[in-house]
C-alpha cells in the first residue's frame, strides 16, 4: 500500500466522522493558535523593547550616578566631594577609551506654564550641548544652544514635542502644528526663550496607529470636551520620556535656577553620560572611568556605574522568561489536543477490529496497518494545525482589541512554522500507540470480533 | 509436488490454563485443481487447519508446504503477502467493508499487492463480470443482498488469481436457494481449474465436492463416516442412486 492511499483512506475516515474529527483537531487548533499568539505577543514585546534601546542610545553608553558613601567609608563621607565638572574635565584628559562625555544637572519637580497653561514635564535638565549627540536627540525646528550660550548662561530652552502640546496644543487639536519658537515659557517661575524643538520620536507601532487615527474622520464630539490626562496618551514610555524634555544650558541651569540653594560652591551634577567607541572595550572602559574618578574623589566611592546592558540583558531575561511560560502553557494546550487525538484514535480502532482483520486476511502486512492508522492520526493533526494557524490569526486580533497593550503583536514565520511542526509532531506521537495497537491485532482474532 | 503438503502438524492453544490440541498430527495433500470439502463437527479443528492452511495462523509444529514456499516458519510479513497474492477467503459473513463500494472492496487484495489504479479497475470488473455483479459495482454492501454480497467477496478472493480459494461455511448465511446459486458459482469456477476448499458442518454441501476430508477431534478420520456426513440423505441429482 502506498502512502498516497493511506492519506486518502485517513481524509475518508475522518470525512465519515465530521464532528467527532472536528472535536478532536479543537484541541489541537487551540493548542497550535494559543502558540501562535503567545508567540507574537512576546515578539511585539521584544521589537518595542529593542526599539526603546536604540532611541535611549545603543549599547555603547553609560552612565555615573552619586550615590550615598558606602558603609566603610561612613566616617569620610565629609570628605566626599559629589560628582562635579571637575571629574568630566578629568575624564576628559585622562580616560582616552571614552569619546563623549555629558554632564547633566536635573531640575526636581519642575513646572512650565506658557500660553495660560502649565504642566510638569518628565525630564527639565541642564546639559552642555553634547546632550543632543548622547541620548540621540535630533532638533525639527530652530536650533540646539551651542556653547556661548552655555558661556553667558542664558535662558534659552529646547522643548520635545509633549511639551509642546500640552502648553500650546496638539497637531490633533488645532488642525496645524505649531512651531513655538520664539515663545516665551517660565520654568518654575524664570522665563526662558524657546529656541528649538525636537523632532516628535515614536515607534514604528506607534507611528502606525498615529496614521490610520488621522486617516478615519474624526468623530464627533458628545458633551463637554475632557481631558484624557496623562493615562491616555498611548505609545512606549522611552519615546514619552524623550517627548517630555526640556534642556537649557547647564550654566544656566547652575546660576540662575539653583544658586541659591545648593551647598556645595560649584555645580553638582546629577549624572553624566559617557560613550565609548568601542562596545568589546566596556569593561577596560568602565576601569579606567573608576580609576579616575577613584583619584579625583580621595578614594571615596560615592558614585556608580550604570550600563544599558544591564537594561539589555534584562529586556532579554524578561522576554526569555515571557517565551517560556507562555510555550509551556501553550505546550500543555496543545499536548490535551495530542491525547484528545489518541483518545479517538483508540475509540476509532476498537470499532474498527473487523476492518483490521479484512484488511490483513486479504494480505495487508502489520506495516500496512499501522501506517493506516498512524496516517490517519497525522492528517488530524496536520488539519487541525492548518485550522490552528487561521484560528491564530484570529486570536492575536481579539487579544489586540480585548487588551490593547504598547506593543502590538506580531506574527512571524518561525512561529507559525514551529507551531505547525509542533503540531505534526503530537500527531505522529498520538498515533503510535493506536496504530501499533492495531497492527498487532491477530488476523483470526480480528475477524471473528464481534 | 502436490500444491499443498502438510506434514504432521499440531497446534495447540492454551485457554485458562489448559492445553487444547486443535490439530493432532495431521498430514494432508492437497493437489493443484482439487475441489475439496473439509468437513467436521464445531470445535472438530476443521476451522483451525483452514486458518492454517489459510496462512492466518501458524502451526505449533510440523511442515508445511504451499506452492513450493516452506510456510510453517515464516514471518508476518511473508504470510500477508502469501495471503495477499496465493490465497483467497470467501466468509460466512461475507466480511466487505461498509464504507466501501463493491469494486473498492473487491480492489483491496490489489491495494495491497501495489497495482496500479487503471490494472485494478479493470481486473476487478473482469472479477465481478465473472460472478455476475458488474452492474452493481457502484454500490454499497450494504444495498446488496446476501447473494450478492457473496459474490462480491468471491470476486474479491479471485481478483489477485490466487492458486488457493478457501471458503468458510460460505452459505451458512444464505437461504438455501441462494446458497445452491453460490455452490453452483464454485462448481464453476473449479471446473476453469482452481483450487477451492470449502469448510462447512453440512454434509449437503460437501457433497458438492469429489473429494471430501473429515475431521474429529482435531486428525483427519481415516474414513468419511458416510452416515455422519448424512451422504445417504442426499438429493437424488447429486448423487444418483439405484431406485
Amino acid at each position: 500500500m502506498n502512502l498516497v492511499n493511506a492519506i486518502l483512506i485517513g481524509f475518508k475516515e475522518i470525512w465519515a466522522h465530521k464532528f467527532r474529527s472536528l472535536l478532536t483537531m479543537l484541541g489541537i487548533i487551540l493548542g497550535v493558535s494559543s502558540l501562535v499568539a503567545m508567540s507574537a505577543l512576546v515578539k511585539g514585546m521584544e521589537v518595542g523593547a529593542k526599539e526603546a534601546l536604540v532611541a535611549i542610545g545603543g549599547l555603547q553608553k553609560f552612565r555615573i550616578e552619586p550615590q550615598f558613601v558606602p558603609v566603610e567609608q561612613r566616617h569620610l563621607r565629609d570628605q566626599a566631594v559629589g560628582l562635579t565638572l571637575r571629574d568630566v574635565y578629568a575624564l576628559g584628559y585622562s580616560a582616552p577609551l571614552v569619546t563623549n562625555l555629558s554632564p547633566e544637572i536635573r531640575l526636581e519637580r519642575p513646572t512650565l506654564s506658557a500660553n495660560g497653561r502649565n504642566t510638569r514635564p518628565w525630564n527639565c535638565s541642564g546639559a552642555w550641548p553634547i546632550v543632543l549627540e548622547m541620548l540621540e536627540h535630533e532638533i525639527a525646528h530652530g536650533r540646539m544652544f551651542n556653547e556661548i550660550d552655555d558661556e553667558m548662561a542664558r535662558s534659552v530652552c529646547v522643548i520635545g514635542t509633549n511639551i509642546r502640546d500640552e502648553l500650546f496644543g496638539t497637531p490633533e487639536e488645532t488642525g496645524e502644528e505649531i512651531v513655538p519658537i520664539g515663545e516665551t515659557i517660565n520654568i518654575n517661575g524664570q522665563a526662558f526663550t524657546i529656541i528649538g524643538m525636537f523632532k516628535h520620536y515614536e515607534g514604528e507601532q506607534d507611528r502606525r496607529r498615529r496614521e490610520l487615527a488621522a486617516a478615519q474622520p474624526q468623530q464627533a464630539q458628545t458633551g463637554p470636551a475632557r481631558s484624557r490626562g496623562r493615562g491616555g496618551q498611548r505609545g512606549n514610555f522611552v519615546f514619552r520620556m524623550k517627548n517630555e524634555s526640556v534642556y537649557i544650558p547647564l550654566n544656566t541651569m547652575w546660576i540662575k535656577m539653583l544658586s541659591g540653594t545648593a551647598l556645595s560652591p560649584e555645580p553638582t551634577l546629577s549624572s553624566v553620560e559617557l560613550k565609548i567607541a568601542d562596545m568589546e572595550k566596556m569593561n577596560q572602559s568602565i576601569q579606567q572611568v573608576r580609576n579616575v574618578m577613584m583619584s579625583t574623589h580621595k578614594g571615596i566611592e560615592d558614585f556608580r556605574f550604570r550600563t544599558q546592558e544591564d537594561w539589555a540583558e534584562n529586556i532579554n531575561q524578561f522576554i526569555r522568561n515571557a517565551r517560556l511560560s507562555g510555550g509551556t502553557i501553550a505546550g500543555i494546550s496543545l499536548l490535551v489536543g495530542g491525547i484528545g487525538i489518541m483518545n479517538i484514535m483508540l475509540a476509532s480502532i476498537s470499532g474498527r477490529i473487523r476492518e483490521i482483520g479484512i484488511r490483513k486476511a486479504v494480505g495487508a502486512t502489520t506495516g500496512d496497518v499501522f501506517i493506516q492508522i498512524l496516517i490517519e492520526s497525522v492528517v488530524i493533526a496536520i488539519l487541525g494545525g492548518l485550522a490552528g494557524l487561521v484560528a491564530s490569526w484570529g486570536l492575536v486580533q481579539l487579544i489586540s482589541k480585548v487588551s490593547p497593550t504598547e506593543n502590538e503583536p506580531i506574527i512571524t514565520a518561525v512561529a507559525l512554522a514551529v507551531a505547525f511542526g509542533f503540531s505534526v509532531a503530537i500527531g505522529i506521537a498520538a498515533g503510535l500507540i493506536p496504530a501499533i495497537k492495531a497492527a498487532r491485532l491477530h488476523p483470526i482474532g480480528a475477524l471473528r470480533y464481534e | 509436488m502436490a500444491l499443498v503438503e502438510l506434514r504432521n502438524v499440531t497446534k495447540l492453544y492454551r485457554l485458562g490454563g489448559e492445553e487444547i490440541r486443535a490439530l493432532n498430527d495431521v498430514s494432508l495433500d492437497i493437489a493443484a485443481g482439487d475441489f475439496i470439502s473439509i468437513i467436521g463437527p464445531s470445535g472438530s479443528g476443521k476451522s483451525t487447519l483452514m486458518h492454517i492452511l489459510g496462512c492466518l495462523d501458524s502451526p505449533t509444529s510440523g511442515t508445511i508446504q504451499l506452492d513450493g514456499t516452506m510456510i510453517h516458519d515464516a514471518s508476518p510479513r511473508q504470510l500477508a503477502a502469501i495471503r495477499n497474492r496465493k490465497i483467497g477467503f470467501v466468509f460466512q459473513f461475507f466480511n466487505l467493508l461498509p464504507k466501501l463500494n463493491v469494486l473498492q472492496n473487491v480492489e483491496l487484495p490489489m491495494v495491497y499487492s501495489g497495482t496500479g489504479g487503471r490494472e485494478r479497475r479493470e481486473r476487478s470488473m473482469a472479477a465481478l463480470q465473472q460472478v455476475g455483479l458488474d452492474n452493481r459495482a457502484k454500490h454499497r454492501p450494504s444495498q446488496l443482498s446476501g447473494g450478492q454480497q457473496q459474490r462480491a467477496a468471491i470476486a474479491r478472493a479471485l481478483v489477485n488469481n490466487p492458486k488457493i480459494i478457501f471458503a468458510d461455511e460460505p452459505t451458512g448465511n444464505l437461504d438455501s436457494h441462494t446458497g445452491e446459486l453460490i455452490l453452483e458459482l464454485f462448481r464453476k469456477l473449479s471446473t476453469e481449474g482452481r483450487t477451492i476448499i470449502l469448510v462447512t458442518h453440512d454434509p449437503e454441501i460437501a457433497a458438492v465436492t469429489p473429494r471430501r476430508i473429515e475431521i474429529r477431534d482435531g486428525r483427519i478420520a481415516d474414513k468419511v463416516d458416510e452416515t455422519l456426513a448424512g451422504l445417504n440423505r442426499l438429493p437424488k441429482s447429486a448423487a444418483p442412486a439405484a431406485p
